[in-house]
């Protein structure tokens, strides 16, 4: 499976690999060109399409929005949204607002890391997973919260980590492959 | 309880359409039940219990009208469910769970009242626009004592204001919201024309929601009166400050609101025919409820080219931030909208001069807009018969951390801090003793317990040393270390930092990297006053708004907490007992009954004796997670300093 390979970023993708991401993403970036602010549209896109901004992605997108590189790098490593490195297929993002500061979202977030065994901000090493921690969810009032592929979870404890997980790996269907999609 | 006074009756016939199809659907002739689905709502099993819901009652071939809300503002209570039978009072059940969800649904096929979840009773005529009378009561309603909801601690002194449509109405719907209200303001400023409404907004004295209080109407004038032929209003819902997201629930319980206020906005300003609205990241269902409102206010003509038939044209679009603290920032969220990092600039000029563009803007929070409607409905004068000398109308505060009833809290400005966390709040969910109450977010600081009776409005928090922020209130009890909150407050705005200007961006790392070492067990002795000393640098000299109040969490701790402070740099000593390297945990053996919690819940096996006797920790094995402490039923896990033998000891973990 071609689109997994780049993904999951073990080895830089291969040239034609390349080709095919720059036409798509130049065509996302067509679609959307119009748009007041195209940059950050564009790079949602191209982030929800690839789980980061490929390099050749990112290139494309510049030469077609008629803007330096620069400027989509500016754009692309100051907001947090973004991600230059490849991520796990299932967001796993651990709210650290300070409602859940206060009621337990860092031993929540130690919690993880161990399940995981990766630490935050990071892939987990299979990249099923994608650890995060985010700053308010604003679910403050069910703190701590933890949110799994845009679904949020209230008043989570330690404990609860493994059956949530394997909640969420039960509905999208299994560990492994099928992703890019 | 205060209701709007809605007594007026809309003049287009689009209106009058629209709200006889509301009504009909509020108040309908079978059961209406609504769910509050919210993101905090969805986040306590709301989608369960909807499917739950929806099962039972077709499995009993019970009709009713099952509607999707936004959140009543109780959260601790969510899943709330709302149940309203024909021709009687609504009752609210709370923590209606997928298994409550069916004793509900049995309840309306003829079986017993599921007692255990009911909260209350909303006063017969109230949120049903005054149009239904109590009529024939359902048979299926409860006899017997049944307590209104506005009379329950958690509501008691509230004025839900604003708030009034949350968890009321469906927000998809437009023709509810214009049942209860919506859109006569629009139709009143229409009529009468821009001069009018910026001059109802400023007899209002209205001042910006989003914390820095600056008058809503001159703000409007000075861009009213800035020349150019395109102008933009724009809703600020970047809610970062952790703690808070009464925008959040605004924007998905009622987004009606916010739209109707910025077209009314628009029309004040003059020149304006696109609007912005710019939600943060974080928030995916606030961007689909808005953008689904959006849809529905352009589809009946309510938005577009010729807004209500007055030849006035508008449009809103929905811009989402990309995750970046600074973006709320006003400067920093226009750059953003222009497609740039959202770093800020100096100001002036101002974005009521130059804005998006470098065109004339008005941006003002969320909750702002949400207020215009109502101040034009129920008029300026009883809107500024509310509140404190200098701050009108009511507040929307989300009242969360170590408290009892967590939830958003409407109050009308000046209500004092102990009303919201003692009664709204029901007090403390863990510990016994308030420590502080923090708000602001990162930019407010912390107040200590002795200033619970100060009145909550933005002149007094100045003063106090905080400030109102978006309306957070995180509350504190003895468990939370305020040496650790402001490092944890410190450590968010060194990573928010945009990095443009250099006190921000050093000051911040600096003031971090000190509180670190002090909570690590490494603090120096002058390190209380080089933290005082950067932390007026980095006041005095950033450039914006985040900057220049980052340090008001190091300021506030010297100036509440400073014992504390000196606890943790002279004494090595967390009294908290949160910094791991300054406490250890131990056990009073005339308290502890050696029930055996403690050595249950002990994930590491470090505690050790007999049944009844009492019980000790290994100090080697303890790794300090206090899970022994939140198991003990009697408080005999205290928490002690270290003695020299400890030094060494969990230095790794």
């Amino acid at each position: 499976m071609s689109a997994s390979t780049s993904v999951r970023g073990i080895s830089p993708p291969h040239p034609e690999e390349e080709e095919a991401i720059a036409a798509e993403a130049a065509a996302i970036a067509r679609s959307l060109r119009d748009r007041p602010g195209a940059v950050t549209a564009v790079l949602e896109t191209v982030q929800q399409r690839w789980h980061h901004l490929p390099v050749a992605a990112m290139r494309a997108v510049a030469r077609e929005l008629g803007i330096p590189l620069s400027r989509v790098y500016g754009v692309a490593t100051f907001y947090a949204a973004f991600s230059l490195s490849p991520r796990g297929r299932h967001m796993v993002q651990v709210c650290l607002g300070t409602a859940c500061y206060v009621r337990g979202g860092t031993k929540l977030a130690e919690a993880l890391e161990e399940h995981l065994r990766t630490p935050m901000g990071q892939p987990s090493a299979d990249f099923c997973f994608h650890l995060e921690g985010v700053r308010c969810l604003g679910c403050c009032s069910l703190a701590p919260v933890v949110r799994v592929d845009g679904r949020t979870f209230g008043r989570v404890r330690p404990q609860d980590i493994p059956r949530l997980l394997a909640s969420v790996l039960a509905r999208t269907g299994s560990l492994q492959g099928g992703d890019g999609t | 309880m205060t209701a709007i006074p809605t007594s007026d009756r809309p003049f287009s016939p689009l209106l009058r359409a629209l709200r006889e199809e509301g009504l009909a659907r509020l108040a309908p002739k079978v059961p209406r039940v609504s769910l509050g689905m919210a993101s905090c709502g969805l986040a306590a099993g709301a989608r369960e219990t909807w499917d739950a819901l929806r099962a039972a009652l077709a499995g009993r071939d019970t009709v009713a009208c099952l509607v999707p809300t936004g959140c009543l503002g109780w959260c601790q209570k969510e899943p709330l469910v709302e149940v309203r039978l024909p021709g009687s009072p609504a009752l609210v059940f709370g923590r209606v769970t997928a298994e409550a969800a069916d004793q509900v649904a049995a309840w309306l096929a003829g079986g017993e009242l599921p007692r255990a979840h009911l909260l209350g009773q909303y006063p017969a005529a109230d949120r049903s626009d005054g149009q239904t009378q109590p009529t024939t009561p359902d048979p299926r309603f409860p006899a017997g004592e049944i307590p209104l909801i506005w009379d329950l601690p958690f509501y008691r002194g509230q004025l839900r204001w604003v708030t009034r449509n949350c968890g009321f109405v469906n927000p998809a719907d437009l023709a509810e919201y214009v049942a209860r209200g919506g859109y006569l303001a629009l139709e009143k400023a229409l009529a009468r024309g821009p001069e009018w409404v910026v001059e109802q907004v400023t007899r209002a004295g209205l001042r910006g929601r989003g914390g820095a209080g600056f008058p809503t109407g001159a703000k409007w004038q000075a861009a009213r009166r800035a020349p150019g032929e395109q102008k933009y209003v724009i809703a600020n819902a970047d809610e970062g400050d952790p703690g808070a997201y009464m925008d959040r629930g605004l924007l998905e319980g009622d987004p009606f609101s916010v739209i109707e206020g910025m077209t009314i906005g628009a029309l004040a300003v003059g020149h304006c025919h696109e609007g912005f609205v710019y939600v943060r990241a974080e928030y995916p269902l606030a961007v689909e409820r808005l953008e689904t409102a959006i849809a529905e206010a352009r589809k009946a003509g309510l938005l577009g080219e010729n807004v209500l038939g007055s030849g006035f044209a508008f449009e809103v679009h929905v811009v989402r931030g990309a995750g970046a603290f600074v973006c709320g920032e006003e400067t920093a969220l226009l750059a953003s909208i222009e497609g740039r990092p959202g770093e800020p600039r100096p100001r002036p000029p101002f974005p009521s001069e130059k804005g998006l563009w470098g065109r004339p803007t008005v941006i003002n929070n969320v909750e702002t807009w949400a207020n215009v409607p109502l101040i034009l409905m129920s008029g300026a004068q009883l809107y500024a018969s509310v509140g404190s000398e200098g701050s009108k109308g009511t507040k929307v505060f989300s009242l969360v951390g170590d408290v009892s009833n967590t939830g958003l809290v409407e109050v009308p400005m000046g209500a004092t801090l102990r009303h919201m966390v003692e009664v709204n709040g029901g007090g403390l969910s863990r510990g016994t003793r308030i420590k502080a109450v923090q708000t602001g977010g990162p930019s407010g600081g912390f107040l200590p317990a002795s200033l619970l009776d100060l009145p909550v409005d933005y002149e007094s928090l100045t003063g106090a040393g905080t400030i109102m922020g978006s309306g957070g209130l995180v509350v504190m009890g003895e468990r939370t270390c305020m040496v650790d909150v402001a490092r944890y407050f410190l450590s968010f705005t060194r990573a928010e930092s945009c990095g443009k200007c250099v006190p921000c961006r050093e000051g911040t790392h600096r003031m971090l990297q000190i509180l670190e070492r002090i909570c690590a067990g490494g603090g120096r002795p002058d390190d209380v006053g080089l933290l005082e000393e950067w932390a007026w640098a980095v006041k005095d000299g950033s450039l914006c708004g985040l900057g220049q109040t980052a340090p008001n969490p190091v300021l506030s701790l010297l100036r509440y907490f400073g014992d504390e402070l000196e606890q943790h740099v002279r004494d090595r000593f967390c009294p908290a007992g949160v910094c791991r390297e300054l406490f250890r945990f131990g056990i009073v053996p005339e308290t502890c009954t050696g029930c055996g919690a403690c050595l249950r819940a002990c994930p590491r096996g470090a505690i050790g004796g007999e049944p009844r006797q009492p019980h000790i920790i290994d100090q080697a094995r303890c790794t300090l997670c206090g899970v022994c402490r939140d198991a003990c039923p009697f408080e005999a896990i205290v928490v002690e300093p270290r003695s020299p033998a400890d030094e060494g000891v969990n230095r790794n973990e």
